[in-house]
């Protein structure tokens, strides 16, 4: 058995930005090529071509409620894990008015949450940005004050995908609950990654992308349990209980629910494996280098993710170097996105703006070795001295 | 489809000219490491010719391949034929540059026109005049995809979502985002 070997795309390249894409595991590729083949049909139509995609959806609807604990029912599928955050916002906090205007979100949100939160803002809504400590939680003591002042709904997410850091939900969830105030966490980076189950978080809504553990891009889920008062923001027909209008991509979400099966049974071992290489890259990276810090929270974190900032240099450089040596690897500096803009997380937890354009973030996969540790870091230290070497900035210690 | 093209790859790969003079008979420096980019550029000058350049630059790879190009465009030149290197030569040498890097060889041609003008400051006690960059009469376009930019006090770019302001130093355009100008490196105030 070698699903490793199949995931693994090129001999020597090493892949750490799982969080950014992953590969689609091969058993959910099998599943996906007959009905992109001869599969179709509209779970709407009558006949036995509608009735047999019927039953694909329903299926997957189970698995997908299976992974995380959920009711079939409160499973509300969706393109991408953005569009559900958008739902989870657009959709609830409207619905939610007469009670609150005040959205509550953390500083650390990702884009899909940050955006539809500031356009809220603009019609009118209270915005309440949390700040987080400087190993990037959200303080339980913050979030009760603002409660206290009242809050339509509430959304942090259940992990960060920049610096790994694991938020403490089930005590953030029950504060909310004290005060019925619904509250959604973005569980892009921790479903399929770590157990993650409705009730023991104790959350209103939950987003879930299937593509963090080996589903194809295209399927995504917002977990909301019936009953939760919601406007649709597409609308249409009566697919995905009228929230969320349109035909649904069948061998997407049957690929997302064969992933979540899959990632059900074998993610304690999954976590096991590349905790050890998170581990190793965590200690290993700054004793073997100067002024290479870690960022986020150094033990409550995501098992795949290991994220630093490096002293005197910029982030691209570093990740253009090593993917000329089949590394690759993801950063939060300004010249790696397009805008430009240097990282909001970072930012939020306190790292200087120059240290921050140093940021590096590898996200493990299971077909990540321990080994690849020894070959990160030896390609790294000539890598950087090299660029330190380059840098204004370097000599002026 | 790579993020850069063969030259710039190659010449961020093994950059030409990196170091610093110590005897420089000019330095220029720009940007600043808050910004993202940051550059330092020293002469040495000979017959009114720059006998040596050299560089060091904190910033992407474009910035570390525009200030290698620049430093090789100007080895050799007269001055004033080095203060007419501009930001477009630079990135028309490395065979293009994605729009969103456009203002690092805006950076790589500013800080060796500095270290121009500091030489002639030293020597004349007089700097040239500036030369490079977006001046007043043109038309402004997003430093990020290139549209037109839409009129009014601060400028928004349509396709990026991104407004804009004059810094108020050099006048050049820096993103409502900017902690400090891409251009100069002044401080902007945040809200």
């Amino acid at each position: 058995m070698s699903a490793d070997k199949d995931n693994r795309l090129k001999i020597n390249e090493i892949y750490m930005d799982h969080i950014a894409a992953a590969p689609v595991r091969r058993e959910v590729a099998d599943a996906m090529i007959p009905l992109l083949r001869d599969g179709f049909g509209n779970p709407q139509s009558v006949h036995g071509r509608g009735q047999a995609a019927a039953e694909v959806l329903a299926r997957a609807r189970e698995q997908v409620a299976a992974l995380v604990g959920a009711d079939p029912w409160d499973v509300i599928f969706t393109a991408t894990a953005s569009e559900a955050n958008n739902l989870a916002l657009k959709g609830v906090a409207p619905a939610r008015k007469k009670k609150s205007n005040r959205i509550i979100i953390s500083a650390i949100e990702h884009a899909s949450v940050l955006n539809p939160a500031k356009t809220l803002g603009k019609d009118g809504y209270e915005i309440v940005l949390l700040p987080v400590d400087g190993l990037g939680v959200v303080p339980i003591t913050r979030l009760k004050e603002e409660l206290a002042k009242g809050a339509g709904v509430v959304s942090i997410m259940h992990a960060n995908t920049e610096i790994g850091t694991i938020e403490p939900i089930e005590e953030l969830a029950a504060a909310c609950r004290e005060r019925d105030v619904p509250m959604h966490s973005d569980g892009w980076g921790t479903a399929g990654v770590i157990p993650v189950n409705m009730a023991t978080l104790g959350v209103s809504a939950l987003t879930i992308a299937g593509q963090n553990f080996g589903g194809p891009p295209g399927a995504a889920a917002l977990i909301l349990p019936k009953g939760t008062p919601t406007r649709s923001l597409i609308e249409g027909g009566v697919q995905e209980r009228g929230l969320r209008a349109g035909q649904e991509n069948i061998p997407a979400i049957a690929g997302m629910g064969v992933a979540a099966e899959l990632a059900a049974k074998e993610l304690g071992a999954n976590a096991a494996r590349t905790k050890a290489v998170r581990d190793a890259l965590l200690s290993g990276l700054p004793a073997a280098i100067d002024d290479v810090y870690v960022t986020g929270h150094p033990e409550r974190r995501l098992p795949n993710h290991a994220s630093f900032c490096v002293k005197y240099i910029e982030g691209e450089g570093m990740l253009l170097f090593l993917d000329q040596k089949g590394i690759r690897a993801a950063s939060g500096s300004a010249c790696t996105s397009k805008s430009l803009k240097g990282s909001h997380v970072l930012e939020a937890i306190g790292v200087e703006t120059a240290l921050a354009q140093g940021s590096i973030v590898f996200t493990m996969g299971p077909e990540s070795r321990i080994e690849d540790v020894d070959t990160i870091i030896s390609v790294m230290k000539p890598v950087i001295a090299r660029l330190r070497e380059m840098s204004p900035i370097y000599k002026r210690k | 489809m790579a993020l850069y093209s063969d030259k710039v790859m190659d010449h961020f790969m093994n950059p030409r000219n990196v170091g610093e003079i110590p005897d420089a008979d000019g330095a220029g420096e720009v940007g600043n490491p808050v910004c993202g980019d940051m550059m330092t550029f020293y002469i040495k000058v000979k017959d009114d010719r720059l006998a040596d350049v050299k560089f060091k630059t904190f910033g992407c790879g474009a910035a570390i391949a525009v200030s290698s190009m620049v430093s090789e465009m100007a080895k050799g030149k007269t001055l004033d034929e080095a203060m007419r290197i501009t930001n477009d030569s630079v990135a028309e040498e490395l065979g293009g540059l994605p729009k969103n890097k456009m203002h690092c060889s805006n950076l790589g041609a500013d800080a060796l026109h500095a270290a121009i003008d500091n030489y002639r400051s030293k020597t004349k006690g007089a700097p040239a005049k500036e030369l490079s960059g977006a001046g007043e009469g043109e038309s402004k376009t997003c430093p990020f995809c290139d549209s037109e930019l839409g009129v009014g006090a601060d400028p928004i770019c349509q396709s990026c979502q991104i407004e804009f302001e004059d810094c108020p130093e050099c006048g050049k355009l820096a993103s409502n985002n900017d902690t400090c100008c891409p251009h100069c490196g002044a401080k902007l105030k945040k809200e």
